[in-house]
């Protein structure tokens, strides 16, 4: 009952997860606005999703186990589903900046309105939830 | 948990943008100190910022706050000034003033305190999404 529950969520946390990662990533570049050689870093968010959603199954980092000091440490990972990748710079600047400043906050607010979007609907969800329980 | 290193992150900033606020302020102070403590003339400082990634983060993939990674002088030559009656002009009557680009540092002062804004915006909005987050359910 309770796992059901949990996967009844999980989409929305997934969701919320990412957005909240991406946040990160764009807060990062508007920090970096005037640091040189720093570069705009962003993730596809669709891509991401997908892959957070099929690697459910994921199994957890594995090492090798090490009898001797020249053995080599092997270690086997998940990859992350997010992969940052670089953004095209428009107007690159002399000192190997590619921060756009206006391109980071519309992303920003875009973000900052589809992470509340999902509040609501997460909040929405459990208010429906405890509704069918109260019956 | 990204949202509290989103207040790491936009703090550093904070602190880094102000810091150069503050070396771009001593720099327009003193624009015409023709002498300093040890004798010369004031050199112009400029403040050399570096990404600073969290550790736990693999590589290739860091996101991260601002680090002052150091001040620099500027290399820029000194002013030449020509004023025989100052008494520390040389034989041919120009006296040495400080390297500082009064210009270039009201712009260095101004593109600080924007980017200081913009953070403090992040800051805000981090805070609002947290509160919200706090609030599922209810």
């Amino acid at each position: 009952m309770i796992d059901r529950i949990s996967d009844a969520f999980r989409f929305d946390q997934q969701a919320l997860g990412l957005r909240e990662q991406r946040q990160e990533v764009l807060s990062s570049n508007i920090a970096n606005a005037d640091t040189p050689n720093y570069k705009s870093r962003d993730f596809d968010f669709r891509a991401a999703m997908q892959g957070a959603l099929e690697g459910r199954m994921h199994l957890p980092d594995t090492h090798l186990a090490l009898t001797s000091a020249r053995h080599i440490p092997g270690k086997a990972t998940t990859p992350n589903p997010v992969e940052l990748q670089y953004r095209q710079p428009l107007q690159p600047s002399l000192d190997g900046n590619t921060v756009d400043m206006d391109v980071e906050r519309v992303e920003f607010a875009e973000n900052t309105m589809r992470y509340q979007t999902g509040l609501t609907v997460l909040s929405g969800r459990l208010k429906s939830l405890m509704a069918a329980m109260q019956q | 948990m990204p949202l509290t290193s989103i207040f790491q992150i936009a703090g550093s900033a904070m602190t880094a943008q102000s810091q150069r606020m503050n070396v771009s302020a001593s720099n327009l102070a003193n624009a015409d100190s023709a002498v300093g403590p040890d004798g010369q003339p004031y050199q112009a400082r400029q403040v050399v910022f570096r990404v600073a990634p969290s550790a736990t983060q693999p590589y290739g993939q860091q996101v991260g706050g601002v680090a002052v990674a150091g001040i620099v002088p500027d290399p820029a030559p000194p002013r030449m000034v020509y004023n025989p009656g100052h008494p520390l002009a040389n034989q041919d009557g120009y006296v040495t003033m400080p390297n500082v680009d009064v210009v270039a540092e009201t712009v260095n002062m101004i593109s600080a305190s924007r980017s200081y804004q913009a953070n403090v915006e992040v800051l805000n909005t981090a805070k609002t999404l947290m509160l919200k987050t706090l609030s599922i359910g209810q």
